[in-house]
């Protein structure tokens, strides 16, 4: 959403328009009010801890495998929804048929729809007594309880990410590059991989971060699915609910801020992926 | 936007076979009904099981009515506020260049980016007893975790970022001369924000608020924290399910899940009518 | 139909009564739910009775170490009735209650009791009877993680009590015993019920060991299902501990309701739903009435085999302890 070019004269906007104060103070308080202030109590509720203590809360064998269970099933559920993604776009974009604008209306679906409400259906159909489950399970294909429930519960919920960053860049794409390509005998799929996805890609690469961090993020959908096996389908945020319910006061605000840190990470990289696709595109999606 | 598909498509069509493009919108239909399409239709499979009258008992159930009328309550509360929120933010943002603007959205952004669990563990730590400002709020007998203001609290928290980040964007493309052509007529700044703003960013607004209304009723990993669950007091619906569910009464969780499920269907429904009056 | 249910939505949540009316919250362990349900109503109708005055009581249940903690950063509970004395000394340590609260109610303030037991599939295809059974290769078992959970330390505390009598007190040998039984788990929720749900309707393991009661309620629940309850030659007796939170009692001005609430558990009236809902009770008469659905095992404590809850919590729960060996390094 961010830093789209200034208006053309910011200085003589700012001398010329009223309410400045006005909402400035209301953003101020809101934001310090309702963001910043949770924030800090749990930046200074882990300064407490120390730095040797927090150490030593990260390095302990559960939290890393929290952690690296986390990574791993949100790097599978992104790399899916990277590919599932592309192609819902493209075929949105670019082709037409019966029932298309129904399938662009259901992208929106798992944003839309309570995460818990995800989870149950999820956690129901790929049970060994459910629909999929049944399916899969002869095949000695476990997803309940098993990183990939995880991974699928995380892919879910951030199915639109991709879709959505990709689809208007698509959309606005000059044509006559394409054709001329064509005309100079290109294969299609050579005109996909040096004229289309160099353009898309810094669009693509904004969904992706998107999708990855809100999969490391993701807490209703996963827990019912994921079985909460220390060691081995336990997420990070999981653990740090579970510290917290063992009076671990430290340990789930060790985690918590590992947790907050990855996620600033990630939008710092999510907005400088934006600002180099803003150069492909006039807004932001 | 079919209208420019139709012409690349076109222009690809000569050399492409029927085949790769029947491949991919097969695929694509596929992936969408198994991922998107049969999790929701389980969900009303699941819930009318056993007929429409149990259906209508479990949705009549007192914890389950309370829960549907405190998770409408809190939507209530949040959505307006953050559309306040929404309207300050972007035009304090999109009309004037000040130091710490990109910092401000940084901020912003936050609660968008991390999981909401960890906004309820701040949460915690703030206003817990054993919090920052505990000690505080039971002196002075002000009870916020485990009560409303706990649970609309960290709603607001997630929710923040979806007006904003709607409208701002908007107003940033729009620009402001026609704002500043009001000021020079004359016009109040209440006067220019009804007359000329609020016309122009109108769907966004909506659609903003619309995004925040689905995501303030379906928020579960935060307000899981401070709600206490307590049954027909701090049970928002996400909540009811996950309780009926452990309750074994399977059939009346599926039951609650397909109310969140149609409030979804109607979410989608009211963002297409939005997105094409939007243009 | 439509005006009335909205009509319903409103009272539910807007109607507040016009009249005084006493109104308790009880914090509860997880698989109480079905239990206070039958409690309440006939709880009030007493109160109603006794004193002519209407009560309502709310309920939170969830795992009982994780509600103590609620309760510690301000959940407003009037009474808890919990399954393990260590949740309710953490509130004691914690200001909110006396420190000899256990000498409040008769019987050390525990009204009823129970025992872990195990629930296997139907017509128990593994041959399950006893301990034993648990730790053999193919034998999945379920029970929560007792960490969280009051409901699963003393189904750890029971297997270890068992290996320690079979290896005639060999504490490494017990060691290993438990290991293996953690080792059989497929997944560890954070509540008993959420135990119970794995087993019964995602249908994963081949036993379930929670509370003898839960065994009772759920075989009864799932009547088509034909889980069968085994009751093993040792377990660990179960205190189900109740307090008056008086801080929390005092400010709402509640601890004369709360008191009678509790009291309630012990009147004749109280233990007959408690063992109608297989939890085992002191009262003569009704422990006679429902003799049969409660077989005879030899019941240990904690006192005996472990030294007390606060040598066990120091021993094995606390972090670092010989729980943490045994479950984490799987």
């Amino acid at each position: 959403m961010t830093a789209s070019p200034p208006p053309a004269s910011p200085l003589r906007a700012k001398r010329v328009l009223p309410g400045f104060g006005l909402t400035m103070g209301v953003t101020l308080t809101y934001v310090g009010v309702i963001v910043l202030l949770p924030v800090v109590a749990l930046v200074l509720k882990g300064a407490e801890i120390g730095p040797a203590r927090f150490f030593a809360i990260l390095s302990a064998p559960r939290t890393l495998a929290a952690l690296q269970l986390t990574l791993l099933a949100a790097f599978m559920a992104t790399v899916f929804n990277a590919a599932y993604g592309l192609l819902m776009a493209w075929v949105l974009v670019r082709y037409d048929f019966p029932g298309k604008r129904i399938l662009d209306a259901l992208m929106d679906i798992p944003f839309a729809l309570p995460t818990a409400v995800a989870g149950l259906a999820l956690s129901a159909l790929f049970a060994g007594n459910g629909w999929y489950g049944a399916l899969l399970e002869p095949m000695g294909f476990k997803v309940v309880f098993t990183i990939w429930g995880v991974a699928v519960a995380m892919s879910f919920t951030s199915i639109p990410f991709v879709v959505r960053a990709v689809q208007p860049v698509l959309e606005d794409l000059d044509p006559q590059y394409e054709q001329a390509a064509i005309t100079l005998g290109a294969h299609p799929f050579t005109v996909f991989r040096r004229v289309i996805f160099p353009a898309i890609l810094p669009a693509y690469m904004v969904g992706i971060t998107l999708s990855f961090a809100r999969s490391l993020g993701e807490f209703g959908a996963v827990v019912f699915i994921a079985g909460n096996l220390p060691m081995k389908t336990e997420i990070a945020s999981l653990l740090a609910v579970i510290r917290l319910e063992e009076y671990d006061y430290n340990g789930a605000a060790a985690i918590a801020m590992t947790l907050l840190v990855i996620a600033l990470l990630l939008l710092a990289v999510s907005n400088l992926a934006q600002a180099r696709a803003l150069r492909y595109k006039g807004k932001t999606a | 936007m079919t209208a420019s598909a139709h012409v690349t498509a076109g222009a690809l069509a000569p050399r492409e076979s029927r085949l790769v493009p029947r491949l991919l919108i097969g695929l694509a239909l596929l992936l969408t009904a198994v991922f998107v399409v049969v999790p929701m239709v389980y969900i009303f499979h699941r819930a009318f099981a056993a007929g429409w009258s149990v259906f209508a008992a479990n949705i009549a159930e007192p914890g389950t009515l309370h829960a549907i009328w405190l998770t409408a309550l809190v939507a209530v509360i949040t959505v307006p506020v953050n559309v306040g929120f929404g309207i300050a933010a972007a035009w304090a943002l999109a009309r004037f260049r000040f130091p710490g603007r990109k910092a401000l959205l940084v901020l912003i952004e936050i609660p968008f980016s991390i999981s909401p669990i960890i906004a309820g563990i701040c949460y915690l730590l703030l206003y817990g007893r054993q919090g920052l400002l505990g000690p505080w709020l039971l002196a002075h007998d002000v009870q916020i975790l485990f009560a409303l203001p706990g649970i609309v609290l960290v709603t607001m928290f997630v929710t923040s970022p979806f007006v904003v980040r709607e409208v701002l964007p908007l107003m940033e493309a729009q620009g402001s001369e026609q704002e500043q052509a009001a000021v020079t007529l004359g016009a109040s700044g209440w006067q220019i924000f009804r007359r000329v703003t609020l016309p122009n960013i109108r769907w966004a607004l909506l659609y903003g608020a619309v995004l925040c209304g689905a995501r303030a009723v379906g928020e579960f990993g935060g307000v899981s924290v401070v709600s206490g669950s307590i049954r027909g007091q701090t049970n928002t619906l996400p909540l009811q399910i996950d309780l009926l569910f452990n309750d074994l009464n399977i059939v009346g969780a599926f039951a609650a899940a397909s109310t969140l499920t149609l409030i979804a269907l109607v979410v989608l429904v009211l963002k297409a009518v939005m997105e094409s009056r939007r243009g | 139909m439509k005006t009335s249910l909205i009509a319903a939505v409103l009272s539910v949540g807007l109607a507040f009564p016009s009249f005084a009316q006493d109104k308790i919250l009880n914090v509860s362990y997880d698989v109480a739910r079905e239990l206070f349900e039958q409690i309440n109503p006939a709880f009030a109708a007493k109160w109603k009775a006794d004193t002519g005055r209407d009560v309502t009581i709310d309920q939170s249940h969830g795992g009982s170490s994780k509600q103590a903690r609620s309760i510690l950063e301000g959940l407003p509970a009037d009474v808890v009735t919990f399954n393990q004395v260590t949740d309710i000394d953490v509130l004691a340590k914690g200001g909110l209650l006396d420190a000899d609260w256990r000498a409040a109610f008769p019987n050390e303030a525990s009204p009823y009791y129970s025992l872990p037991a195990f629930l296997v599939r139907k017509d128990n295809p593994k041959g399950i009877k006893d301990w034993d059974d648990l730790v053999r290769d193919d034998v999945k078992s379920v029970f929560p993680n007792p960490k969280t959970s009051g409901n699963a330390r003393y189904t750890y505390l029971a297997a270890y009590a068992f290996a320690l009598e079979k290896y005639s007190g060999d504490q490494s040998q017990a060691q290993d015993f438990v290991k293996k039984l953690f080792a059989n788990v497929p997944v560890f929720d954070t509540g008993g019920r959420a135990a119970t749900t794995t087993f019964a309707e995602k249908e994963i393991g081949d036993v379930l060991i929670t509370f003898e009661a839960e065994t009772g309620g759920i075989a009864k629940q799932y009547a088509d299902k034909g889980f069968v309850r085994v009751t093993p030659s040792l377990s660990v007796l179960a205190e189900f501990p109740v307090a008056v939170v008086e801080a929390n009692a005092k400010k709402a001005g509640s601890e004369e309701v709360s008191k009678a609430y509790l009291g309630f558990l012990y009147s004749p009236e109280g233990q007959k739903i408690l063992a109608e809902n297989f939890y085992r009770v002191n009262d003569e008469a009704v422990k006679a009435e429902f003799a049969a659905g409660f077989p005879d095992v030899k019941l240990v404590t904690v006192e005996d085999v472990f030294g007390g809850w606060d040598k066990v919590t120091a021993e094995h729960f606390a972090e670092g302890g010989i729980l943490d060996k045994l479950f984490v390094n799987q």
